[in-house]
């Protein structure tokens, strides 16, 4: 195997409950500490204690943070995977193992080099305590791959001496069980691997976070108020997130009062009545959750289309169907998001691709939501919220305000004659609104689902109901104007081919990109990080022959939205799909792309052929 | 029915302490059918709210769907009104009541809103004690599709199709109880002297205030053998101040029984007066409640008058400890933590 210096990929086979967790953790975050990128991700089952999962940490001198097909070294402490995950082993990749059992035969490949480390043996000998002996097993192979992979030790020192500051004797055995893996495979093994790490200043200041943590933290700088929610994997950890940072930043020092109301709600249609119940009243309100509460929550999106009251949905995608595969990613909620609900009826999204974006976006989308009184979805995924990325570190300019929107108080109602709630005074489509409780005679309304005039008053004359129905639409091209603007990798064109990408995908596309162009064929590319569409979109389809559309999903959703909301050909736009649960790769990328246009040219040929 | 609401305000019409008539509290002009019981119950959340002189503005109507649900446009005009999905009222109204406290929250649903579509719903907002009026106006079937049974109907009693419904009634008011409402009331749209006094004891209370009110369904649910039919109900009239044309339900007797005062304090201080409570049952009491109630229920009655009251267990704000200043006050001084605290966040994620 030829040398390579911090480009690797090493998996991880645990047993779901073992405390593995945070041996991996300390392995990537070392990476991470000597400066070099990388990128872990979690393949765990829907299951608290018992079954496999995975851990699975991409090494990248180059910087790339999406996926890559290919396992270098796997570590394999979980007899259930084993037969398995010797097989996803690459050609003369590396296995490590507990050796405290005998391997079976069958379970040898003569391309795979063993490292047998007799982990429950030496833990067993090591400690007393049962607990203390099945986690610290786990410290002691982060200990041997500290030698085989040349990582920092002092900066793994560090990191234990930080998880466990004030409990001295945890940190005593951490050590200890860090040194018998270092010991061992100095006296057992060859040593580097040929693969192997070396510090760096590749990082700079960035930060290794994972999305919900973001996304809540986002919503407490963004000025949220009342959170409702319902557990759901993987949305829990953004409510968490939440929490955590307002019991840090939003309690009253003097009186000990809260500065938020955070509800688990009974079910998430009730999480959704309430974000829009505290958004009517004047509050910054917002609920996460995944596919099937948003499914559920379609009745009350509609409700608040339609009556137009602010509200912000975080959707941490996983795979559907119905309750699919609740712990693996997927992108496969656009088209339920986007026209939630019954009726014409269409809704604001948001797709950020990093946590920079995800505290970025949820902080934006209260502000979008109150301006265009509307519902805003901030549609991440699995992999973005509950792995940890490398992301730009967060950043807020104090001067900022809140938009609020359109909100009439008491001394504006004395001033402007009839209010009328549904009345396009600016143009815009949005009209004013208020809150209740601000003037004794003026302002009040009825805010309803059902069809209203412009002064909120209940009717069923054709002509009001299409007035409104219209004046929603100009709302709706005033939002392409408030949206995020996709990004364009290129100031002018330099191919008759795109591609084009959203949210995660972004770090293989971006990657597939690199490698496409390295064998002489370059795409331009746009990243798109909002619905409605800016018209940046539609010019860029325009000028180009072909676009490939990339996305995590079968039906190729972006796709479908783009044909239905910029009127492009069908076979302009050639769809790019992983759908498989697992984070999309470069490699996917890349082949899907180069079959397709081989595709075309042979067709192209034989349609030659044929005419002439 | 007239189409128009008059605007004449006779100039001697009494005031209340804040200086408003009666008119200053009224709404639209109804929609419902002519005789609704309905619009009673609107008439005594007209008074209760004048007599008690709440600012208009300050009180905020959330409904769901359905007769009794439309019913928030015909009273409190100067007031924000949210109709607004079916069964879901107790989440709007959650969410606003967290937004500003200060607000009064008038909730009105139906039968079918609460007991049917809407019971999750229903159970959850009792149990996290949200201050608010949550008031039913039950009439025993879906007016506004025309008369289907819905789950308060009685057992036996008949449709006006000639069917009769097979299935047991939900006693919404024994199970409010059950569920641990704070305060939970049945009164009778016809008997304006009883619901006024506990709408008024209602707002003063200070968490989930529920009032199960039997309102006929003039419409639909007025055929011989219904047992919330006009002829049925006034069979069993019973000697009571009838202030609207629309007739009593038959069981009301039974808690006509008493002629004993008592008097509660509520969380307030304000004190309620109760004339209509049989003698062996303690309000303050929730074994005495629910077992008065299931007495009741055994003798086909039907008990109205507040049945059950707590002035202290907290309510959801309580719970959550809320700030002293609706949270819908609050701005970015409050609620952003800056920059600097996001250096260090930065830095505890290096």
């Amino acid at each position: 195997m030829k040398q390579a210096i911090n480009d690797f990929i090493v998996r991880f086979a645990n047993v779901n409950g073992t405390g593995s967790a945070s041996a991996n953790f300390l392995f990537a975050k070392t990476i991470f500490r000597m400066g070099i990128p990388v990128t872990p991700k979690n393949i765990f089952p829907s299951n608290i204690q018992g079954l496999p999962t995975w851990y699975e940490v991409r090494v990248s001198e180059k910087g790339y943070l999406g996926r890559r097909e290919g396992i270098d070294l796997m570590v394999s402490v979980n007899p259930q995977s084993m037969a398995q995950d010797i097989k996803n082993i690459k050609p003369g990749g590396f296995f490590m193992y507990d050796s405290t059992k005998k391997l079976p035969n069958e379970y040898l490949r003569e391309d795979v080099h063993y490292l047998g480390v007799p982990m429950m043996e030496m833990s067993n000998e090591a400690f007393t305590d049962p607990r203390k002996r099945q986690l610290l097993k786990n410290i002691i192979y982060v200990g041997a791959l500290a030698k085989l992979l040349k990582m920092d030790v002092a900066a793994i020192n560090q990191l234990v001496k930080e998880q466990f500051e004030g409990k001295s004797q945890l940190i005593q055995a951490n050590m200890a069980a860090l040194q018998l893996g270092l010991d061992y495979a100095e006296k057992h093994f060859k040593f580097p691997l040929p693969f192997h790490l070396a510090k760096r200043d590749l990082i700079g200041d960035k930060i290794l976070i994972d999305g919900n943590t973001a996304c809540g933290l986002g919503a407490v700088y963004g000025g949220a108020t009342v959170m409702a929610w319902y557990p759901i994997t993987p949305s829990t950890s953004v409510a968490e997130a939440f929490e955590h940072y307002c019991q840090e930043y939003r309690v009253d020092p003097a009186t000990g009062e809260n500065k938020f109301a955070i509800i688990q709600a009974e079910d998430e249609l009730a999480a959704m009545g309430m974000v829009i119940g505290a958004s009517w009243n004047g509050a910054r309100a917002f609920t996460a959750t995944s596919g099937p509460g948003v499914s559920l929550m379609n009745e009350f999106l509609g409700l608040a289309y339609f009556a137009e009251v602010p509200a912000v949905l975080i959707d941490v995608q996983r795979a559907g169907p119905s309750t699919g595969m609740p712990t693996r990613t997927q992108q496969p909620d656009l088209l339920l998001a986007a026209y939630a609900s019954h009726g014409d009826t269409k809704h604001v999204l948001l797709l950020p691709s990093t946590p920079r974006e995800c505290f970025d976006l949820t902080a934006l989308s209260f502000d979008l939501a109150e301006r265009l009184q509307t519902p805003i979805m901030v549609m991440t995924d699995l992999d973005l919220g509950m792995n940890d990325h490398i992301s730009e570190p967060f950043h807020w300019e104090d001067e900022r305000e809140y938009d609020r929107g359109k909100v009439l108080n008491a001394e504006e109602l004395d001033h402007i004659g009839k209010f009328g709630r549904y009345l396009d005074m600016d143009g815009d489509g949005i009209p004013s609104r208020t809150y209740p409780g601000t003037h004794p005679t003026k302002g009040a309304f009825f805010t309803r689902g059902t069809s209203k005039d412009e002064y909120a008053a209940y009717t069923e004359d054709g002509a009001a109901y299409k007035r409104n129905m219209d004046r929603l639409l100009k709302k709706w091209d005033t939002a392409k104007s408030l949206v995020p603007k996709a990004q364009i990798y290129q100031e002018k064109n330099k191919s008759e081919i795109g591609m084009m990408f959203f949210g995660t995908s972004q770090f293989s596309a971006e990657e597939a990109k690199d490698l496409l162009a390295e064998e002489g064929l370059h795409l331009d590319a746009i990243r798109i990080k909002a619905f409605p569409f800016g018209e940046e979109v539609g010019e860029f389809i325009n000028s180009h022959r072909i676009v490939f559309v990339i996305e995590q999903n079968r039906d190729a959703q972006m796709r479908k939205m783009i044909m239905m909301e910029t009127d492009t050909a069908p076979s302009k736009l050639a769809p790019v799909l992983n759908f498989d649960g697992m984070p999309i790769t470069a490699d996917t990328i890349k082949s899907e792309i180069i079959q397709y246009l081989i595709l075309e040219k042979e067709q192209d040929h034989e349609l030659s052929k044929t005419t002439v | 029915m007239s189409y128009l609401k008059p605007l004449f305000k006779h100039p001697r019409l009494p005031k209340n302490k804040l200086g408003y008539t009666l008119k200053e509290y009224e709404g639209s002009l109804s929609t419902l059918c002519a005789g609704c019981g309905h619009d009673s119950i609107s008439a005594a959340i007209v008074q209760a709210c004048y007599e008690m002189s709440v600012e208009p503005h300050k009180v905020a109507k959330i409904s769901g769907i359905g007769c009794s649900s439309k019913t928030p446009t015909y009273f409190l005009g100067n007031s924000h009104g949210f109709n607004s999905v079916h069964g879901r009222m107790p989440s709007v109204a959650t969410g606003a009541s967290m937004a500003n406290k200060d607000l009064l929250y008038f909730g009105v649903s139906g039968d079918g809103d609460s007991a049917s579509i809407g019971m999750g719903q229903f159970v959850h907002v009792i149990r996290r004690n949200l201050n608010m009026v949550y008031i039913v106006m039950n009439n025993g079937c879906y007016g506004l599709t025309k008369g289907q049974d819905s789950a308060t109907a009685d057992q036996g009693s008949k449709s006006k199709a000639g069917s009769i419904n097979p299935f047991q009634a939900i006693d919404l008011a024994s199970m409010a109880i059950e569920l641990g409402a704070s305060f939970v009331a049945q009164s009778f749209s016809g008997d304006k002297q009883q619901l006024v006094p506990l709408i008024k004891a209602a707002m003063q209370h200070k968490g989930f205030a529920f009032l199960n009110v039997i309102s006929p369904c003039v419409t639909f649910n007025n055929n011989p053998g219904s047992t919330k039919s006009y002829d049925y109900v006034r069979e069993h009239i019973e000697a009571t101040s009838t202030l609207d044309f629309v007739p009593e339900m038959p069981e009301i007797k039974a808690s006509y029984e008493s002629g004993q005062s008592t008097s509660l304090a509520l969380h307030d201080g304000s004190l309620v007066q109760l004339n209509k409570l049989a003698t062996d049952w303690d309000p303050e009491n929730r074994i005495s409640a629910v077992n008065a109630l299931q007495q009741a229920r055994a003798k086909q009655e039907i008990l109205t008058g507040l049945l059950y009251v707590n002035s202290e267990w907290k309510d959801l704000h309580g719970v959550l400890n809320t700030y002293h200043m609706p949270l819908n006050r609050l701005d970015e001084s409050d609620l952003c933590p800056g920059e600097e605290n996001l250096l260090s966040i930065n830095a505890s994620y290096r």
